[in-house]
């Protein structure tokens, strides 16, 4: 997928309003992939700048926690819940199909850029598993039919 | 009347919201409609309860928007023949009434986004009392007389914890709240920071005023955002009556307080590695000690306790230390609150007393298996718990004797299974999962779990070799004793309970090459019975190797040598005519 150009003014607001305040490194992280949808190299060159921070620091504290990415991903971000309860109930099953239907592993990106896989840590959904968050949508009880259905759907809607 | 609908997060992704603009584009009046949290019967989402004028409920379940205009037709002419379909079974009730409930005792009851809906219920009076009749050694002493201990985990005595930060030196303390509920297969926090979240905003702060601390922090996963929305507006509610912030109640108690979103890293559940994480750092654990009560988030005493252990405290001090004692067991006062889910028919959040059993819960409460399989086991503590076998269900729910199973009560995560799960497959997945979440700070734990995972890898895949189970336990041992914090010195319970409790299936598949639960892709075979086959293609349309053939009407037959044991034929087979062994 082509990189587009980061507008670093976008970060001004959450730089005014954290670089100065001890401690704010990883919420200062999680603002500007709110904006962006990743970590791009130059805001965090320019979040280094502005708040003394290492790069290395900030790749480091980037790289632990698995919320952080450092590529783009696509229009619908799929979080599959490997969760013990997802475990039990065959979300194996469900991971297969998305990766048949899509091509892709976990933590890659389909070509024409609509789709992205991540296997997550548990959601929280457990009594509705296997579960499943496209963006901001939670989908329960999946079975591979149903999985399917709903990638099918997407697809449709973002032609 | 009023119309309530169940909006949790697994409510909402069961449909909820879709049911609640179904219901408004009825034309029903707006104003009849409102929402609330987690009811906790996540089998049953979604879920609608409607109160006549007198309270009276009647509770809708697995509603969807087509039964909006049925609703309506209830609720306005009360037509009742319109919903009966709807209308939750007597069974299924008893899921609900066989529970006592104190830390979710608002939840699925009152409104999450309205403070005076909390207030309506007795909320911020145990506040009050302690701040303008009490000392924080009475607050103190109330907790140590109700024996309440940490719902995280580790059942550590709450007063001992806020004691030791009220007696450590210095002005500026803080009160931490631990919602990195990190275990996978656990929801009770999440439910009840979004069902009822001045609740757990009351218990922090009465925790406040008795270790002295003149600032709160919640330190939430960024997992749960609607958990997240909910507590800002409540915090922002509080603030606005004057309940946060400078001279509380008029008294010279003054608190702050902040959200803080995780990133996730499991890791950061252990308290030092939660301040590392909140101070901006990685999360690594520190060394101990210094604990946190001495020198904790910025190196100020700092007290931190889990959200359902906060969620208890205004209960106790409106109904005193004793009536919380009163239920339980001699070690283990109180309630607690389970997330039960896996192979169990009714799954959802059940709160009990102590001193029930797991029989209770998956049985009685859970309504047993909702597979035709037989109950194996019950996974209790997520990463750091154990697998407890179906010979020890009348175990009783008390910290002493969920430990001696090799278990732990942990934060109350129950996922039930039955016979077709696999126990290694079991260690195998959560040796995964901590392998993943090692941070990395002690060999013992990043290495060990790695190499245990690469064991475990390999006797699933059928390649086990003589030795391999001892080899195991050894390593278990070396990395209880050689890792810093809970992380490590607990990873090796899901290896060593299954290894405990079923030796036999590790040796099936070592000596044997079989996988007993039939789980295991690389040991099992697929194979076609040629009596129940119809014949009607749907396994050979799907498979993605052309590995069946056979025509129409005519029994079809697998060639073994090109099956990739993916299982399509199995699960799309209408016949059951796909035999896997």
């Amino acid at each position: 997928m082509e990189k587009q150009k980061v507008d670093l003014s976008l970060l001004d607001g959450v730089l005014t309003e954290y670089a100065s305040v001890k401690g704010s490194l990883i919420t200062i992280l999680q603002h500007t992939q709110d904006i962006y949808g990743y970590l791009p190299k130059e805001a965090i060159e320019l979040i280094s700048e502005k708040t003394g921070i290492a790069t290395s620091e900030i790749m480091g504290v980037g790289t632990f926690y698995t919320q952080f990415r450092f590529e783009p991903v696509g229009k619908y971000l799929i979080m599959l819940c490997q969760g013990t309860a997802c475990h039990v109930n065959s979300s194996e099953l469900i991971l297969q199909t998305i990766k048949d239907e899509l091509h892709i592993e976990d933590g890659q990106t389909t070509e024409d850029g609509l789709f992205s896989l991540k296997c997550v840590a548990c959601l929280g959904c457990c009594s509705l598993s296997p579960v499943m968050m496209i963006n901001d949508d939670t989908y329960g009880s999946l079975t591979p039919d149903k999985t399917k259905k709903i990638l099918k759907e997407l697809r449709e809607a973002a032609v | 009347m009023r119309i309530v609908i169940g909006q949790g997060s697994c409510g909402i992704a069961a449909g909820a919201e879709k049911v609640r603009k179904a219901l408004l584009n009825t034309g029903i009046d707006p104003a009849l409609i409102s929402i609330t949290g987690c009811i906790g019967m996540c089998y049953l989402e979604p879920i609608v309860d409607i109160y006549d004028d007198s309270d009276n409920l009647t509770r809708l379940v697995k509603v969807s928007e087509a039964d909006a205009e049925a609703i309506k037709s209830y609720v306005e002419n009360g037509d009742s023949a319109a919903i009966e379909k709807l209308i939750v079974s007597d069974e299924d009730s008893e899921f609900l009434n066989k529970q006592t409930r104190i830390a979710l005792r608002n939840c699925g009851i009152i409104n999450p986004e309205k403070i005076e809906a909390y207030i309506e219920k007795g909320g911020y009076t145990a506040l009050k009392s302690c701040l303008t009749e009490k000392t924080p050694e009475d607050v103190i002493e109330i907790i140590k007389t109700s024996g309440l201990a940490g719902r995280g985990g580790a059942g550590f005595p709450t007063w001992f914890k806020w004691n030791a930060a009220r007696q450590s030196a210095g002005d500026d303390k803080y009160l931490i709240c631990n919602a990195d509920e990190g275990d996978p297969g656990a929801f009770m926090d999440r439910a009840v920071i979004e069902s009822d979240p001045h609740n757990l905003i009351e218990g922090m702060l009465i925790g406040a005023y008795a270790i002295g601390a003149k600032h709160a922090v919640v330190y939430v996963r960024a997992e749960y955002p609607l958990a997240i929305k909910r507590l800002t507006n409540a915090i922002k509610q509080a603030k606005e009556q004057g309940i946060i912030g400078e001279n509380i109640f008029g008294t010279d108690f003054s608190c702050d307080f902040m959200i803080k979103a995780g990133a996730g890293a499991f890791v950061c559940g252990e308290e030092t590695a939660l301040i590392e994480s909140l101070e901006g750092h990685r999360g690594m654990p520190r060394l101990k000690p210094p604990f946190p009560a001495q020198s904790g988030f910025w190196r100020k005493p700092s007290n931190i306790n889990n959200v359902e252990t906060f969620a208890n405290v205004a209960w106790i001090v409106n109904n005193g230390g004793e009536a919380f004692a009163a239920m339980g067991t001699e070690g283990s006062k109180g309630t607690k609150v389970f997330a039960v889910t896996g192979k169990v028919k009714r799954s959802g959040l059940v709160e009990i007393p102590m001193g029930k059993t797991l029989r209770d819960v998956i049985f009685d409460i859970g309504g047993g298996m909702k597979t035709d399989k037989p109950f194996k086991a019950v996974q209790m503590g997520g990463p750091s718990g154990g697998c407890i076998p179906a010979s020890l269900i009348d175990t009783v729910i008390d910290y002493k004797a969920l430990g001696a199973t090799g278990a732990i009560m942990g934060s109350g995560g129950m996922v039930v299974m039955d016979e077709s799960t696999c126990m290694v497959g079991m260690a195998k997945f959560f040796l995964d999962f901590t392998a993943k979440e090692s941070c990395g700070k002690c060999i013992h734990c990043r290495i060990g779990t790695k190499r245990m995972l690469e064991m475990l890898d390999r006797i699933t895949k059928g390649e086990g070799k003589e030795g391999d189970i001892e080899l195991l336990e050894e390593l278990c041992y070396s990395i209880k004793d050689g890792a810093l914090c809970g992380l490590g010195q607990t990873a090796p319970n899901p290896v060593l309970t299954t290894i405990k409790y079923f030796r036999d299936e590790y040796e099936a598949h070592i000596n044997e090459k079989k996988c007993p639960a039939g789980e295991c892709s690389d040991l099992i075979e697929y194979s076609i019975d040629a009596d129940a086959c119809r014949g009607c293609t749907l396994c050979a349309r799907n498979c993605p190797v052309e590995a069946i053939s056979g025509s129409v009407k005519q029994p079809h037959v697998i060639n073994t040598d090109k099956c990739i044991k993916c299982g399509k034929c199995y699960s799309v087979c209408k016949f059951g005519a796909v035999k896997k062994a």
